[in-house]
């Protein structure tokens, strides 16, 4: 946990990721508004497996933050952020909202780490 | 509809600049997490601006700086971003047609501002309402969400700085992601994608290099695809 707002040196692996990411990114974004004309859609090859990639990804980057397999059964179910993180999930399924998600599980965190668990 | 020259905000523009404000209300916080999370990944303001600014896909963003802040190759960093943002190129192909008739310099500016709100938000206006000037409204939606979100950074930063770790803001980015997972399962395929996806990942954690992320995805992404074929 260094640097913030008083980190004067740059790391030059950072700014490499932001350019590569950026390039690819740019990329993708411009590939078939560029292409159009020469191609008409999307092949079937490539559009089937890209359906799935928001799901798998999101689940992917989501769950390993809120599950650590503990030493018993009780000891991963009753861990803070998993709690949290179901209070947020439920919320997210019932508003789809962004906001209502963060604010629904940042306050389901606090309230178990300063109350109840406190 | 009227429409003269006269004007100083053009009506298109400005029916997309109104359309996209609602959706702000997801955008904000979306941003201020984007800014907090780069601090506290220890990125300083001028990269976490420049990710906002040179790669403008939230999350992407988030992605990277998490695998930044856990010091991953950026082999990794880079591929998990990348692999995200893929899902763009569906966005590009289905809006292609209506910018077909645009020059090749216009199109390649509309293409920076590619984003799930972006094109959502025009291609429901497009096939409503044909009158429009489609690159004003695309415009008023699409330049709207990036000023915002490059302000949400920069506040993020400077707000994430002053905040005890005590009160684990950084939280805020699976929440973030959970709020985007939870509409993407949408049916059987995508939410089987999304169950193993995320189970893989959390038994594949303790691989090396961050690799259980990418592992899971790409196990999610298959049992999506054989679902789909079993199902059918």
């Amino acid at each position: 946990m260094t640097g913030g707002l008083g980190a004067v040196v740059s790391d030059p692996r950072v700014w490499a990721a932001i350019l590569v990411i950026g390039t690819l990114t740019y990329g993708i974004r411009l590939s078939f508004i560029h292409l159009f004309g020469r191609i008409d859609e999307v092949p079937a090859r490539v559009r089937r497996p890209l359906r799935y990639v928001p799901p798998a990804v999101l689940a992917a980057l989501v769950l390993p933050d809120l599950v650590t397999v503990g030493p018993s059964v009780a000891a991963t179910l009753l861990d803070e952020r998993l709690l949290a993180g179901v209070v947020a999930g439920a919320v997210a399924w019932r508003t789809e909202n962004v906001f209502a998600t963060i604010a629904a599980g940042m306050g389901a965190l606090w309230l178990l780490r300063f109350v109840v668990l406190a | 509809m009227t429409r003269t020259d006269g004007d100083v905000i053009h009506e298109d523009l400005a029916a997309g600049v109104r359309d996209v404000t609602p959706l702000m209300l997801g955008i904000v916080p979306f941003a201020l997490v984007a800014g907090i999370a780069a601090v506290d990944a220890g990125l300083t303001l001028a990269e976490a601006v420049g990710l906002s600014v040179i790669v403008f896909a939230g999350a992407s963003q988030l992605a990277a700086i998490d695998l930044l802040g856990s010091n991953a190759p950026l082999a990794v960093v880079i591929g998990t971003a990348v692999v995200i943002n893929l899902r763009m190129m569906m966005y590009s192909a289905s809006i292609a047609p209506y910018f077909a008739d645009y020059a090749r310099r216009t199109r390649a500016g509309l293409a920076y501002l590619l984003t799930d709100q972006a094109y959502a938000l025009s291609i429901a206006e497009y096939e409503r309402n044909d009158d429009r000037s489609r690159w004003r409204y695309y415009l008023g939606a699409a330049a709207s969400l990036w000023v915002v979100w490059q302000i949400g950074t920069v506040v993020g930063v400077v707000v994430g700085a002053g905040v005890p770790d005590a009160w684990g803001l950084t939280f805020a980015v699976p929440l973030v992601f959970l709020a985007l997972l939870v509409p993407a399962m949408k049916d059987r395929p995508t939410t089987v994608a999304g169950a193993v996806g995320g189970s893989v990942a959390v038994v594949a954690a303790g691989l090396p290099l961050n690799l259980g992320l990418l592992v899971g995805a790409l196990f999610g992404i298959a049992a999506g695809m054989v679902t789909e074929v079993t199902a059918s």
